[in-house]
């Protein structure tokens, strides 16, 4: 009999839609895992249950703020609502942001609807009116989801860290507020996720460039493997840092609007620098091929920073594309067949 | 606050001002500013600021804009060369 009852209870708390407590403080634990997600480490797997949380003490007039369930997207808006108590909907994204989300419609209306009917969001609260990131926008059609729920929603700032002000402006957003910002800081904390995104390309190329590194004209030489292999993996690397860390840095101060470009320039810079400090001394023609690499190299990390940059467009990125990725695939192939060839004529 | 201008003359975003009832939504929604509300209707500020996201599309009741929404994402289109053409994020594992 009791375990019948037992199961009985089990059943009916299931039907009921659970309530997470969550806290605006962050632990060791979310420290670290941000750290990690930052160099990609784990980043698909970042997750919290989707669902409704509350935050404090939350009463039925406290306002419903809605993020993705990605993890850190979760927690940077939980650490911005310190001293504030708020119900807190959380959508299923498959643990990806709310911009990339929406970007893709998962975070969307559909799955707002879903999930305000169930966890029957109208039981907690007296007025119907959810607090969704302004950057959730291209998923989410407001007037939908009212529709639907009877939930209006209403966009507040593009930044979780503008929510404090955004509560005391009486729920207003200033036009700063509204406005996607690319700032140094944001750039530093992007460009360690391309760093380790193109790691293989780099693995790739070294091993290449090592097996180059023993031709001689007559032989070949395995002594020569490594002066040879160690500089190549140098310049290789400096190419690598100048496309995928000093664009990303430089970004507002290198020359034109494209990616590429931008790349272009950073690797003839530090192509440069090696070149200033005699790290490539090498024959004039094989000096040259490395230029060739280094541009090819950190254009094509350049124009991969315009998926984390803030502001690039589809149409403008397949207009760079259509110049540049020929460009960088024939300076590439050029730039290994002039090293090849050089070696070949001795100095 | 540094100013970023990507290319010129390229966005897909096409505005109708005689369907517009200046609700204003595609004023709130747009991370980059480019729409302005004027004695009750909306008008393009700056039209290269636009990213193509697509927030004033799916917000605009009356349908009056229209944008090919898209991801500027480099890593996505030459994911589209091998994926049928279709261009979508390919920072995570959907």
């Amino acid at each position: 009999m009791n375990a019948i009852d037992f199961k009985q209870v089990q059943l009916d708390t299931e039907k009921l839609p659970i309530v997470r407590p969550t806290s605006s403080k962050w632990n060791g634990a979310d420290y670290w895992g941000a750290f990690k997600v930052r160099w990609s480490v784990g980043r698909n797997t970042y997750s919290v249950p989707p669902g409704l949380y509350k935050l404090g003490d939350p009463s039925s007039n406290t306002p419903v703020m809605l993020t993705s369930n990605y993890k850190l997207s979760f927690d940077v808006l939980r650490r911005s609502l310190k001293g504030f108590d708020a119900w807190i909907l959380v959508l299923d994204t498959k643990g990806v942001n709310v911009w990339c989300a929406a970007g893709k419609g998962t975070f969307g209306t559909q799955e707002l609807i879903k999930r305000i009917n169930q966890t029957e969001l109208e039981k907690y609260v007296s007025y119907h009116k959810i607090i969704g990131p302004q950057l959730g926008a291209p998923g989410i059609a407001a007037h939908e989801v009212k529709k639907a729920t009877g939930f209006k929603v209403e966009f507040g700032p593009v930044r979780a860290s503008d929510m404090p002000d955004y509560i005391h402006n009486n729920f207003e957003c200033t036009e700063p507020m509204r406005t996607v910002t690319f700032e140094i800081g944001d750039r530093l904390k992007l460009a360690p996720v391309e760093i380790s995104n193109s790691i293989k390309y780099l693995l790739l190329l070294i091993v290449v460039f090592i097996g180059l590194s023993g031709i001689t004209p007559t032989a070949y030489s395995i002594e020569l493997i490594v002066p040879n292999g160690i500089k190549a993996i140098f310049i290789l690397l400096v190419a690598y840092l100048a496309g995928a860390f000093f664009t990303p840095l430089f970004l507002p101060w290198l020359p034109s609007r494209m990616f590429s470009l931008k790349g272009v320039a950073m690797g003839i810079i530090g192509f440069s620098v090696l070149y200033l400090f005699k790290v490539i001394d090498f024959f004039w023609l094989q000096s040259l091929g490395w230029l060739f690499i280094s541009i090819s190299i950190a254009s094509f990390l350049g124009m991969n920073f315009t998926g984390a940059s803030t502001y690039t467009s589809l149409s403008g990125v397949k207009k760079e594309m259509a110049i540049f990725v020929p460009i960088q695939i024939s300076m590439g192939v050029i730039g290994l067949i002039t090293i090849i060839i050089s070696k070949f004529i001795w100095l | 606050m540094t100013q970023f201008n990507y290319l010129k003359n390229v966005v897909t975003l096409k505005y109708d001002s005689s369907k517009c009832i200046g609700c204003g939504m595609c004023v709130t929604v747009c991370p980059h500013r480019v729409f302005k509300l004027d004695k009750k209707k909306a008008s393009i500020t700056n039209i290269d600021k636009c990213m193509e996201c697509g927030a004033c599309e799916l917000n605009c009741i009356t349908g009056a804009i229209s944008v090919k929404k898209g991801v500027g994402c480099a890593a996505a289109v030459l994911n589209s060369y091998f994926n049928n053409g279709v261009v979508s994020c390919s920072c995570d594992s959907n």
